[in-house]
């Protein structure tokens, strides 16, 4: 039997237009933004239709950086594809400010250091060009412990 | 309404990997054989619609062939969707509710082995937001499957109980791929694969084919003693993006259940395509059949999951068992999309 590889690859170009373009740009500039449905909540990523009644939606919100984990999965052997090449965590993650969580990856370092609720925020990528490549991943957030502050004695 | 029935159904032997046939030739003995049962050639067929994916294929236009391969010369009156077969079988019952033919013919098939399945999946995400961090199949339902068991509405242990229950059914079904004897306890013991879902919770890769025969009113009591009517069909669709829906229900389910007719009647067999253990939980709720006794006696997508065929495969279940008079009420469902996004119901009854 006779096999070849076979890649298949769409190499065409699209626009985002106003409300995906403005996501976008904003990854750029390492800021997140979603937009305002008919009911007030706040999505995220941007939705261009209302979700329940189909309107556009054109109010753009900004959100985060802090944000909070609601569920997620630990990849024990990432894929070549994968975000991160060590494991990591598979997280929909909720932006301060905003209603809906959206997909990322958590680089927390063990499965024992995430749980839902836990506190991330992003990591930029060096290199911006406007993709949702731009957010990297999602650390876990800093505390800053009680105690550091320098003693007098 | 037109009484339409399903008066025939067969599927390939599913396998985790057919290498020795293209997709012509592991779909021709099924519609032959679906036509052959009924004593029909596609001469006596009014609509033919089938499901499949370019993107499985690895071609542009690739139900062209198949569609060459169940003779559609002279011209026959034909559709298409990139999608599992139950939603083609759809198609062809509201071509038979216009009034102009009388039956159909609804294929579906595809190989998964060429390809990454679980990567190749992540190409019908959202192209800008979520896609190009190619998260699996199965990464997506295990945050669906953690969001469950966070909300307390499953645990660990259930979920291996339904793997344990469906494999154990498959040992029946000459047709599973994944047929075994396992206690669910011992299931647990093993590593996670991405957790908190175990091999145990996820549909194997499967490769294969399934056809159905549609008849309406005494097109099909002509050919079938006891045929298996569609009493109630619907399908609904739930946003693509994960996070504006509740992942721990399914909406989309409920509704078409509801618009079904799913609670109209005694419920003998319920076929529910859940390609994870927690997503039967979440669509028995969805469907009312939170403590059903006869949930996936096939051993469901569990143990057999070819994409494109699963649901229709549901489908065909339920219609043999009616059939055969072992049953004579039954719920077939089928999904589509990630984290059970787009589903159909379908209430199959026989005459008494």
């Amino acid at each position: 039997m006779l096999t070849a590889p076979l890649i298949i690859e769409y190499p065409f170009k699209r626009t985002t237009g106003p409300v995906i373009g403005a996501f976008m740009t904003g990854l750029r500039e390492r800021i997140l933004v979603g937009s305002r449905a008919a009911d007030g909540r706040v999505i995220v990523p941007p939705a261009e239709f209302d979700p329940v009644t189909g309107e556009d939606l054109t109010e753009i919100v900004e959100v985060g950086p802090g944000a909070e984990v609601t569920t997620w999965a630990w990849v024990t052997e990432p894929h070549a594809k994968h975000p991160l090449d060590r494991p990591f965590a598979w997280a929909l993650i909720k932006p301060d400010g905003a209603d809906t969580p959206m997909l990322g990856a958590v680089d927390a370092g063990s499965i024992d250091a995430v749980h839902t609720g836990l506190r991330v925020v992003p990591r930029w990528a060096d290199e911006r060009e406007g993709r949702i490549e731009d957010l990297a991943c999602w650390v876990p957030e800093r505390t800053t412990p009680a105690n550091v502050e320098y003693k007098r004695s | 309404m037109r009484d339409v029935a399903v008066i025939s159904f067969a599927q390939a032997k599913n396998q985790r990997r057919v290498a020795d046939l293209n997709e012509v030739e592991m779909l021709m003995p099924v519609t032959g054989q679906v036509l052959d049962q009924v004593g029909m050639t596609i001469d006596d067929i009014g609509f033919t619609c089938s499901g499949s994916s370019d993107y499985l294929a690895g071609v542009g236009f690739s139900f062209v062939s198949t569609l060459d391969g169940v003779g559609p010369w002279p011209p026959i009156q034909e559709s298409h969707v990139e999608m599992d077969g139950a939603f083609a079988l759809y198609e062809a019952w509201v071509k038979i509710q216009l009034g102009e033919i009388d039956t159909a013919l609804v294929y579906c098939y595809s190989k998964s082995s060429p390809g990454d399945l679980p990567m190749v999946l992540t190409r019908q995400l959202d192209p800008y937001t979520v896609a190009p961090l190619w998260p699996d199949t199965v990464s997506l339902a295990a945050l669906q499957a953690r969001a469950l068991i966070d909300a307390g509405r499953t645990t660990e242990p259930e979920m291996a109980e339904v793997a344990a229950r469906s494999r154990r059914s498959a040992l029946d079904n000459p047709n599973a791929q994944l047929a075994w004897d396992r206690p669910a306890g011992d299931l647990l013991t093993e590593d996670y694969h991405v957790a908190p879902l175990r091999k145990h919770d996820c549909a194997p890769i499967t490769d294969g084919a399934a056809a159905v025969v549609l008849a309406a009113g005494d097109a099909a009591r002509r050919r079938v003693e006891r045929p298996a009517w569609i009493r109630g069909i619907d399908h609904r669709i739930e946003p693509m993006a994960l996070g504006l829906r509740d992942l721990t229900v399914s909406a989309s389910t409920r509704l078409a259940g509801e618009k079904a007719g799913v609670a109209d009647g005694p419920v003998d067999v319920a076929e529910l395509h859940a390609p994870f253990t927690h997503q039967e939980l979440i669509l028995r709720e969805a469907l009312g059949l939170v403590d059903h006794q006869n949930v996936n006696p096939s051993g469901g997508a569990l143990s057999a999951n070819p994409m494109l065929a699963a649901g229709l495969i549901r489908i065909g279940e339920v219609a043999t068992r009616i059939s055969s008079g072992e049953a004579d009420r039954g719920v077939a469902h089928a999904t589509s999309g990630p984290c059970l996004q787009q589903n159909l119901v379908c209430v199959l009854e026989g005459e008494s």
